[in-house]
């Protein structure tokens, strides 16, 4: 640009110099995030896919072969099936939970909440303000064997009165449950929070009674919520270890469990192995599931 | 409000109406929102198979009525009848009523297709392609089954709106502002449109508009509405020439109003003294017996004379012509009056008269049967578009 004369240019000059600059902007802004992905994420994962084809004789101290060891995979495969499908099946049991403990909760805030809306979104985020970890032993406190909620179980005889709640899978659903509840109940609070009232109203008016018109407009119009939030439960939920770890015991074992052990064990390859493993199920699944859905315009 | 809101064919009066087959009628329908009451007791009967225009600025209390209509809002007081029937507290799902929302609210995942077929899908009808072919043909939008809203143009989607409403054959179909988001050109065009599908279906259209021209342009009969009660109702020309408040004066149209004293009687005309000038208004046209009134007389109804021309009606006297504006089909002239007021006077460019000057002393006249007499009591700018 030509400085003063910049007032006075022409509306050609001004629309070919414009969208270069834009694009040249675009690119700078997305460089620093690029590179910290190049950094932290392709590169280790590059790292791991790697490992996972390692000589599973080696060790961390007198280093590893490549060998591209596919046995790898079929080995972990063979001995983790149980943890596997064990970890898939909880995070499923716990991402159904969080749908259905969340939507209730995130319509609530939106459409009942009124001046106690921001409270209660508040009150959602708020068990962010202390470590996951530190929740998830303050479960093993609230389900221990002498606890109030272990003695009044057996008082209703939900329980038996030599039966207990902690190293059981319903500990560590809970736990799933509990954890990992706001990442399903914010997406969907952000989708009921974004559709029109008109339209229910719009519902209503053509002769659909409040159940039809969630079945028909709301719930429809909430899909890419619900979409975001389960993934956002089940992801983080399949690969999990802390909860069954801290609330379950050898038989609540998840897939995440086994990886962390393998890794602390030093057996890097079968550990990585595990892990691409985890990886490719998660986005196949994911995949399928996002098609199944029909969201893909939504999203 | 003490105004008189009783139309001159005694609609409004529920007491002597007997309802007919169809009607709509609203009785003492209020509603309050804290102490503020958004509408004051209104009484109306709506007509079956009638198009008729709730027209008022914002804020009126004209879409919370119709939204009391259609069950989206809850009377505070008052009853909801149609066609006899009481449905003040019946849910909106069902009631015999459909409404076009002003912002159309179609349904955004859905086709064209299925938004109009919505709400006979909703009645449990499954043989809906035939009804919403002809519903779509008869809003000339068949080719765009198949698109969603989206992808409409603002025109196409009020259009679906209509279509999506006038499918389940209503008893009474709600609209409100409905062409409040389209262009000058594209509201004129759907007006017509609007007029032409209603005569054809034959179904009482409820319209709610703050645009006048609009209103007169479509509606038999129109309500004005001002400050949760009905100012006045009748049909848009008995508003537009015999207006009973200075609201209506203001809000339809135009009008010069003058500071003038009821000064007695002659035969069926009444003497008005305005400003020393003596004016004779027949007596159906003046809305008080006594006192100070406001003397109200239509731009257009106003002819300027050379001074010393034959006096035939009414006169004010002398004036100064102060501006011209020559706007085409007519010149709009500004005049001076002797008590320092200025009026407004329209002139047809008919060529038979040449266009007067700026400066130029004229005499004000006009015919007493197109003059009205109001209530001095009424804010004279009342309903003045500030724009």
């Amino acid at each position: 640009m030509s400085g003063p004369a910049a007032s006075t240019a022409t509306s050609t000059e001004t629309s070919t110099t414009t969208p270069r600059k834009r694009r040249s902007i675009g690119w700078l802004l997305l460089l620093p995030g690029a590179l910290w992905l190049a950094a932290f994420f392709v590169t280790p994962l590059v790292q791991l896919v790697a490992t996972s084809l390692y000589d599973p004789n080696g060790s961390v101290e007198a280093g590893y072969a490549m060998t591209w060891s596919w046995g790898n995979y079929t080995e972990a495969l063979d001995f983790y099936s149980e943890p596997f499908i064990r970890g898939f099946v909880y995070a499923g049991i716990a991402t159904v939970l969080c749908l259905l403990i969340g939507y209730p909760l995130a319509y609530a805030i939106v459409f009942k909440a009124g001046r106690w809306k921001n409270l209660m979104l508040v009150l959602v985020i708020a068990p962010f303000f202390t470590s996951f970890l530190v929740r998830t032993l303050a479960w093993k406190l609230i389900l221990a064997d002498n606890g109030f909620v272990v003695s009044t179980f057996k008082t209703l005889g939900l329980v038996d009165d030599d039966g207990r709640l902690l190293a059981t899978g319903f500990a560590v659903v809970a736990g799933l449950t509990y954890n990992f509840l706001p990442f399903m109940v914010l997406p969907l609070y952000a989708s009921l929070e974004r559709l029109d009232h008109r339209l229910i109203e719009a519902a209503g008016d053509l002769y659909a009674s409040p159940a039809q018109g969630f079945r028909k407009v709301t719930l429809p119009l909430s899909m890419p919520g619900v979409v975001a939030g389960t993934l956002l439960t089940f992801i983080p939920s399949a690969g999990d270890f802390i909860n069954s770890q801290l609330l379950g015991d050898t038989n609540q074992t998840m897939i995440g469990n086994s990886i962390q052990t393998l890794f602390e064990a030093g057996s890097y390859p079968a550990a990585s192995a595990l892990s691409v493993t985890l990886m490719a199920l998660i986005i196949v699944m994911v995949a399928i599931y996002i098609r199944r859905a029909g969201t893909e315009e939504l999203l | 409000m003490t105004l008189d809101t009783t139309d001159a064919d005694g609609a409004a009066d529920p007491g002597t109406d007997v309802a007919g087959a169809g009607d709509l009628e609203l009785r003492s329908l209020t509603k309050r929102f804290g102490d503020y009451a958004a509408v004051n007791s209104l009484d109306l009967t709506v007509p079956a198979g009638a198009f008729f225009a709730l027209l008022g600025p914002s804020g009126c209390g004209k879409t919370t009525t119709l939204r009391m209509v259609a069950g989206l809002e809850v009377p505070s007081d008052g009853e909801v009848l149609l066609g006899g029937v009481d449905i003040t507290w019946a849910k909106p799902y069902k009631r015999p009523v459909n409404t076009v929302f002003q912002s159309y609210a179609l349904f955004p995942h859905l086709t064209i297709h299925e938004n109009v077929a919505f709400g006979l899908r909703r009645q449990g009808r499954s043989d809906v392609n035939g009804p919403v072919g002809d519903m779509l043909s008869l809003v000339e939008l068949e080719d765009f089954a198949g698109r969603k809203p989206a992808q409409l143009s603002g025109g196409q989607q009020q259009r679906v709106a209509l279509a999506r409403a006038l499918i389940n054959e209503p008893k009474v179909l709600l609209l409100d502002e409905p062409l409040g988001a389209l262009d000058l050109k594209l509201r004129r065009q759907m007006q017509l449109e609007l007029k032409r599908i209603q005569l054809g279906v034959g179904v009482t259209f409820v319209h709610v508009t703050h645009d006048q021209e609009e209103a007169m342009t479509m509606a038999d009969t129109i309500a004005v509405m001002n400050a949760g009660v009905i100012e006045q109702m009748g049909s848009p020309n008995e508003l537009y020439e015999n207006p009973r408040t200075t609201f209506v004066a203001n809000f339809l149209g135009q009008s010069n109003l003058v500071d003038a004293d009821i000064s007695g009687r002659d035969g069926d005309d009444v003497v008005v003294d305005a400003q020393g000038a003596k004016v004779r208004i027949p007596a159906d046209r003046v809305q008080v017996n006594d006192g100070k009134v406001w003397l109200g007389v239509r731009p257009e109804k106003v002819f300027l004379a050379s001074t010393g021309e034959p006096h035939t009606g009414n006169s004010l006297g002398t004036a100064r012509i102060v501006d011209v504006s020559f706007v085409g089909v007519s010149t709009q002239y500004l005049v001076r009056m002797g008590w320092g007021q200025e009026l407004m006077a329209f002139e047809q460019n008919t060529g038979a008269r040449p266009i007067m000057r700026s400066a130029d002393e004229v005499e004000v006249r006009f015919n007493g049967a197109h003059a009205f007499v109001l209530d001095h009591a009424q804010d004279a700018r009342a309903g003045v578009d500030e724009d």
